[in-house]
C-alpha cells in the first residue's frame, strides 16, 4: 500500500544520493510485461503506473528527493558550516563567487550552506507539522464519522471552533505564549490550527463508506470494529487524505517563511529559509540574490508539493479515468 | 427554511463560547508566563505599586489567577463573558480606548481590502476557470494551470514585498516622473504604501495581492467543476435542444458548476480578513489585522479577543449565508 506511493510522499528518504531510481519502475510491474497483459487492478499499482508517466509527477518527485537529500545529508552538499560567518575584511553581503556559490549573508556566512542548512529546519518542521495533523485530524474525523451521535456532535463543534479561528492569528496567538520558539514549538503552532481540514475530509470519507454494502457485510459476519474500520473503511479515506497531506507539506513550508517573516517564528541563530527571507528583506534592491536564492527554494519546493499533490488526486481518482 | 435557520444560529453558541475560551486561555496563560503586560507600560522606569495595582485593574488585568501558570481563569472567563454579553462592553486598550471603538476605526479599511479581494476573485478567478474548462487540454489550460501553481507557491510575504517594490515603488516612481499620468493612478493607484489621499485607490495593489492566492484556488475549482458538469447528461440535453452556446455553457453548466465555489469563496471571507495582517503591514494600512497584530505583542488581551471573536462571527455567518445560498442555486436542496 505505502510503496508505490513514497516517491511523492516524503517517506523516499531511501535513496537520496541516487534521484535517478525514483524514476525506475515499481517491483510490481517487471520491465518485461508490456501493459495491458497481465494488470493488476488495484487502485495503487494503476495510480503508480500512470504517475510514473505523467513528467508533472516525475520532474517534482526528484526535486522533492533533492531537497529531502539536502536536508538529510547537509554534509553531501557543502563541506562548509553554515554558522562560522565573520564580517571582518568585507566579508558580510559579499555577491557570489567561486568561493561562495550563493555569497555571503548580510553576517558574514556562506550562503549556499546556510541554503542547504536551511533544507533541514524548513522540512522538519513541514514534515512533523503534516505527520501531527494527520494523525490528529485523522483521528478526529474517524471517531465522528464512526462513532456518529454526541460523539459526532462534540467533535464537529471542537473543530469548528479551530477552523473559525484565523489561521495566521491564531498562529501568532500561540506563538507568542512561548519565550524561546525553535522549530517543534512552531509545528506545535501548526498542528494546533491545521488538523480541522483532514478531520473533515476524513469524518466524510467515513460517513460515505460506513454504509456501503460490503461495509455492511463485514459487520454482518461478525468483523470487530477495529478490523472493520482498518481494512474496510480506512483505505477509502486514505487517497483524499495523502492528497491533502502533501499540498499540506508544501503550505507548512510557506507557512515558517511567514510566521518567521512576522517575527513569532524562528531567530537568527537558527538557519531556515525562512530566517534568511526575514534578515535580508531589506537589501533587496542592492543585493537582490539574497532574497533570490531563499526565495527559490522555498517556492521550488512548494512548488513540487503542489505538482505532485495534483498528481496524485488525479491518479487516484477513479471518477477522472 | 425558517428552522434550519435557528437550528444553525443555535449552533453557533457553543462554537463561539469555545472559541472564546480558546482565546482567554491562551492570552491568560501568555500572561501567567511572561508576568503583567501593564508592566510593560512604564519602559525602564519601575512605577509605583499603587498606581500599576490600579491600572491593572482598571484593565480587568488584576484577577489573582493570572499568577498561577496554566490556571484556566473559570472566574475571569465568566467575568469577560458577562461584560461582553450582558453589558456589550468589550473592554479597552492599554490607553483606555474602547475596543468597539478600535474597531469601527479599522473595519472600513479591512472591508474595502476584502470587498477589492472577492471581487478580484470573482471576476478574474471564474473567468479564467471558465476559460480553461472549455479549452481543456488547450493553450488556456495550461497557462492557468502553471500561472496558479506558481501564485499558490510563492508565500505571500514575499509575494506582497515583490510586488511592493516592484510595482508600487519601481514602476510607480517612473510614472510619477511622468506629466501626462494622472495623480490618482501615479500617486494613488501605485502609492508605495496606503495613503490617506486617495483611500481607495491605494487600497487596489493590496486588495489584489491579498486576492491572487485564493484567485488560483477559485479558478481552479471552477475549471474541475465546469469540466465535471459539462458531460452531464442534462448538458447534453441542453445541446440537443439546439440552446445556443451562451446558454448552455452560462446558464445550465456554470450555475451547478458554480456551487463549490460559493463555498470556496464563502469560507474565504473570514480567512481574508484574519489573513490580511502580512498584506496591511506590507502597505501600511490601518486595518484590522494591523490593530490585532499590534495587540498580540503588547499583551492587549481585550483587543485580541474583540477582534479575533468578530472574525470567528464573521466565519459563521459566511457559511451560513452560504450553504443559504445553495438552495437558490440548486432548486434541489432543501433546508427543513
Amino acid at each position: 500500500m505505502t510503496d508505490p506511493l513514497s516517491p511523492g510522499v516524503p517517506a523516499g528518504t531511501q535513496a537520496p544520493n541516487r534521484p535517478e531510481q525514483e524514476a525506475r519502475p515499481a517491483p510490481s510491474a517487471p520491465p518485461g510485461t508490456t501493459p495491458g497483459e497481465q494488470r493488476e487492478a488495484g487502485l495503487v499499482g494503476d495510480a503508480w503506473r500512470q504517475l510514473r508517466r505523467n513528467p508533472s509527477f516525475v520532474i517534482p518527485a526528484i526535486f522533492i528527493l533533492i531537497v529531502t537529500s539536502m536536508a538529510v545529508f547537509p554534509r553531501l552538499w557543502t563541506s562548509k558550516d553554515p554558522l562560522a560567518c565573520t564580517v571582518s575584511g568585507g566579508m558580510s553581503r559579499n555577491p557570489p563567487s567561486a568561493e561562495h556559490w550563493f555569497g555571503t549573508s548580510i553576517l558574514g556566512c556562506d550562503y549556499y550552506a546556510q541554503a542547504i542548512y536551511g533544507a533541514r529546519t524548513s522540512m522538519l518542521i513541514a514534515l512533523v507539522a503534516t505527520i501531527g495533523i494527520t494523525v490528529i485530524g485523522g483521528l478526529v474525523g474517524m471517531l465522528a464519522g464512526f462513532f456518529g451521535s454526541w460523539t459526532d456532535a462534540l467533535l464537529s463543534r471542537v473543530t469548528d471552533i479551530f477552523l473559525g479561528l484565523p489561521f495566521l492569528l491564531g498562529a501568532i496567538v500561540f506563538l507568542t505564549i512561548l519565550k524561546n520558539r525553535n522549530e517543534w514549538t512552531l509545528a506545535a503552532a501548526l498542528i494546533a490550527l491545521g488538523w480541522t481540514v483532514i478531520a473533515r475530509i476524513m469524518r466524510a470519507s467515513v460517513l460515505s463508506s460506513k454504509h456501503l454494502d460490503y461495509v455492511q457485510a463485514a459487520r454482518a459476519l461478525g468483523g470487530a470494529r477495529r478490523r472493520l474500520i482498518a481494512r474496510h473503511i480506512l483505505p477509502n479515506a486514505v487517497a483524499p487524505v495523502v492528497v491533502y497531506a502533501t499540498i499540506a507539506l508544501g503550505g507548512f513550508i510557506s507557512a515558517e517563511a511567514t510566521l518567521t517573516f512576522l517575527g513569532v517564528g524562528l531567530q537568527p541563530p537558527a538557519v531556515s529559509w525562512g530566517v534568511m527571507i526575514d534578515q535580508h528583506d531589506g537589501y533587496y534592491h542592492e543585493d537582490p540574490w539574497l532574497l533570490a536564492f531563499p526565495v527559490s527554494f522555498v517556492v521550488g519546493t512548494v512548488l513540487s508539493f503542489v505538482l505532485v499533490g495534483d498528481a496524485l488526486r488525479d491518479a487516484l481518482d477513479p471518477k477522472l479515468r | 427554511m425558517g428552522r434550519y435557520v435557528i437550528r444553525r444560529l443555535l449552533q453557533f453558541i457553543p462554537t463561539v463560547f469555545g472559541a472564546l475560551f480558546l482565546l482567554h486561555y491562551l492570552t491568560s496563560v501568555a500572561i501567567q508566563l511572561t508576568g503583567n503586560p501593564v508592566r510593560a507600560l512604564f519602559g525602564d522606569r519601575m512605577p509605583p505599586e499603587s498606581v500599576l495595582h490600579n491600572l491593572t485593574e482598571r484593565l480587568g488585568l488584576s484577577d489573582p489567577c493570572l499568577e498561577q501558570p496554566f490556571s484556566p481563569c473559570f472566574g475571569l472567563f465568566v467575568e469577560r463573558l458577562e461584560s461582553i454579553f450582558l453589558r456589550f462592553d468589550f473592554g479597552t486598550n492599554f490607553n483606555l480606548r474602547p475596543v468597539t471603538e478600535i474597531v469601527a476605526g479599522a473595519m472600513p479599511y479591512t472591508l474595502r481590502l476584502t470587498a477589492i479581494a472577492i471581487s478580484f476573485e470573482l471576476v478574474v478567478g471564474i473567468s479564467a476557470g471558465v476559460l480553461a474548462g472549455l479549452r481543456n487540454g488547450g493553450f488556456w489550460d495550461y497557462w492557468l494551470k502553471i500561472s496558479t501553481v506558481l501564485i499558490i507557491s510563492v508565500p505571500v510575504v514575499v509575494l506582497g514585498v515583490v510586488v511592493r517594490d516592484f510595482v508600487n515603488i519601481g514602476f510607480g516612481n517612473w510614472l510619477r516622473g511622468l506629466e501626462a499620468v494622472p495623480d490618482v493612478i501615479s500617486r494613488g493607484v501605485f502609492a508605495p504604501t496606503w495613503t490617506p489621499n486617495y483611500p481607495w485607490a491605494s487600497l487596489i495593489v493590496p486588495g489584489l495581492v491579498l486576492g491572487a492566492l485564493q484567485l488560483a484556488a477559485t479558478a481552479r475549482l471552477t475549471r474541475s467543476s465546469l469540466l465535471e458538469n459539462i458531460r452531464a447528461d442534462y448538458v447534453r440535453t441542453a445541446w440537443a435542444k439546439g440552446l445556443g452556446h451562451g446558454r448552455v455553457v452560462g446558464v445550465h453548466t456554470l450555475r451547478n458548476s458554480l456551487i463549490p465555489v460559493i463555498t470556496l469563496i464563502g469560507t474565504d471571507i473570514g480567512a481574508l480578513m484574519g489573513g490580511a495582517v502580512v498584506t496591511e503591514g506590507i502597505f501600511n494600512v490601518p486595518g484590522i489585522g494591523r490593530q490585532v497584530f499590534a495587540a498580540i505583542f503588547t499583551g492587549e488581551t481585550t483587543v485580541v479577543i474583540g477582534i479575533v471573536t468578530l472574525l470567528v462571527l464573521v466565519y459563521l455567518i459566511a457559511s451560513l449565508v452560504v450553504d443559504l445560498l445553495y438552495a437558490v442555486l440548486d432548486p434541489r436542496i432543501r433546508y427543513d
